[in-house]
């Protein structure tokens, strides 16, 4: 596929990235909050909630993430508008100011002094007026360089790594002399392919914060693991699916970074990435966990690979699924956005397969809702790094 | 008919790409790298996505795929017989 001249058709927001989708959420700050926030989504049609449970007596580094994944997510140019929603003023002010930076539409209120009534009544009319003014926002012709592509791979089986994870390798290396910015994280499941993902990296100063961060999250499941994480990481589906060990599932993993690209630069949880490339971020390898702070770092489309079937989606980012296994494509096709299993057959090869992904890519960047968002698939799921105080 | 996927020339295991695969089958292994094909007979039944062995394995031994050391073997493994958590293990964590 000549990529060269590559378009796709998206939203410009005020600060001059381009979104693929047109949401208004309504986003609560904490826990107290989704019920309000869900009130107001259900009075005002094509606002969309977002609840979670937490944002209650967060502290340090852990408040930190909260806030750049609360803020990122807002400011995610999917999002046209926001409305959020917490218990008191303070924290709610300092999201809409994080949020503000990006220069779209954001309101706070804080609940307390009001009620949830109160509350609801006046959130509910700016989100009316938030949906009105984003329902004319038009879509424009835009160059592939604007297209921001993260991938997370999940319910992975030994044909992740002989099909779906090699298909978005393939297509990673095509976008990546385009300008693109991808990243690929998932920092436990790099375990016995480090030295490769170290290898690939562009500077010696790239390599040491990615082995930083790499070494960070070991030393993590050293303090708690009680035995080799076998049913956890790899998981039981997993395991059910034929994956032993970490190394064969991380050797699986990491060929979703195809074979050219190099690794340009890593961020940390929900960090937005400053100039294009491949970035690494130190990440979960929960699915939800991990597509959650790829939303929140910026990014507008996803590749998610599956074997065993994994079927997450997220509220603002859409996933698109690909799957080589061909029993899963029979029996859960619902969630199937681009069947590769072809490849195992040779009937396919992985540059057909990365053409195939591509072109679903287009067309999703177009306005085609995916598999997860036609079936309703909304995990927004926050990272946590310690208890609250 | 591909029964099995290798990712390499050198790797130690096949990934079984078809449903039902019965001890005593022969399979057709595909090498997807060097693109060549390898023959080997099943000795138990292995699910689709579960590996077959392509060496004879005593405990201690490094099982290769992708080219790189994927685990530890913790008991003896013939070739053709399924390769999974009860005869390999990882060396991390």
């Amino acid at each position: 596929m000549d990529l060269s001249k590559a378009t796709f058709w998206g939203f410009k927001r005020e600060n001059g990235r381009i979104g693929v989708r047109n949401h208004v959420i309504i986003l609560p700050v904490d826990d107290l909050s989704n019920a309000a926030a869900e009130a107001v989504a259900n009075n005002i049609k094509g606002a969309m909630a977002l609840p979670h449970p937490y944002g209650r007596l967060q502290f340090g580094a852990d408040l930190d993430l909260h806030f750049r994944t609360l803020i990122g997510t807002g400011s995610n140019p999917n999002v046209a508008a926001v409305v959020v929603i917490g218990i008191e003023d303070g924290w709610t002010k300092r999201i809409v100011d994080g949020i503000a930076a990006t220069g779209k539409p954001v309101t706070g209120f804080g609940i307390e002094g009001h009620g949830d009534h109160e509350t609801i009544h006046r959130a509910s009319k700016v989100a009316r007026e938030y949906v009105q003014w984003a329902s004319e926002k038009r879509r424009e012709e835009r160059p592939l360089k604007d297209l921001w592509v993260s991938t997370k791979c999940g319910e992975s089986d030994t044909t992740s790594g002989c099909g779906a994870n090699p298909t978005v390798g393939n297509a990673f290396d095509k976008l990546y002399p385009h300008g693109t910015t991808l990243v690929f994280g998932e920092t436990s499941e790099i375990t016995g392919g480090e030295m490769l993902v170290a290898e690939r990296c562009r500077t010696p100063e790239v390599r040491e914060k990615f082995m930083f961060m790499f070494n960070r999250y070991q030393d993590m499941i050293n303090r708690w693991k009680v035995d080799d994480l076998s049913e956890s990481q790899p998981t039981k589906g997993n395991i059910a699916g034929g994956l032993t060990t970490i190394e064969e599932k991380a050797l699986g993993n990491i060929q979703k970074i195809g074979r050219k690209c190099l690794v340009d630069g890593v961020i940390d949880k929900a960090e937005a990435p400053t100039y294009p490339g491949l970035w690494f971020m130190d990440s979960s390898s929960a699915a939800a966990e991990m597509v959650t702070l790829c939303a929140a770092s910026g990014y507008t489309v996803h590749f998610f690979p599956t074997g065993q079937g994994n079927v997450i989606g997220n509220p603002i980012l859409p996933v698109i699924k690909i799957c080589a296994n061909p029993k899963t494509v029979r029996t859960m096709g619902e969630h199937v956005d681009v069947d590769v299993s072809g490849l195992l057959r040779k009937e396919m090869n992985p540059d057909q397969a990365g053409d195939a992904l591509l072109e679903c890519m287009f067309r999703t960047a177009n306005g085609r809702l995916t598999a997860a968002e036609a079936l309703g698939h909304r995990e927004f799921v926050l990272t946590r790094l310690f208890e609250s105080a | 008919m591909i029964h099995f996927v290798v990712h390499e020339d050198g790797d130690g295991v096949g990934v079984v790409v078809v449903e039902g695969v019965k001890s005593g089958t022969e399979l057709t292994g595909w090498i997807m790298e060097q693109d060549t094909e390898i023959k080997v007979v099943a000795k138990s039944d292995i699910p689709i996505g579960h590996k077959v062995s392509l060496t004879d394995y005593k405990p201690g031994d490094t099982v290769i795929k992708y080219g790189v050391d994927i685990g530890k073997v913790v008991a003896p493994i013939a070739r053709g017989e399924h390769a999974h958590v009860h005869n390999i293990k990882t060396k991390r964590w």
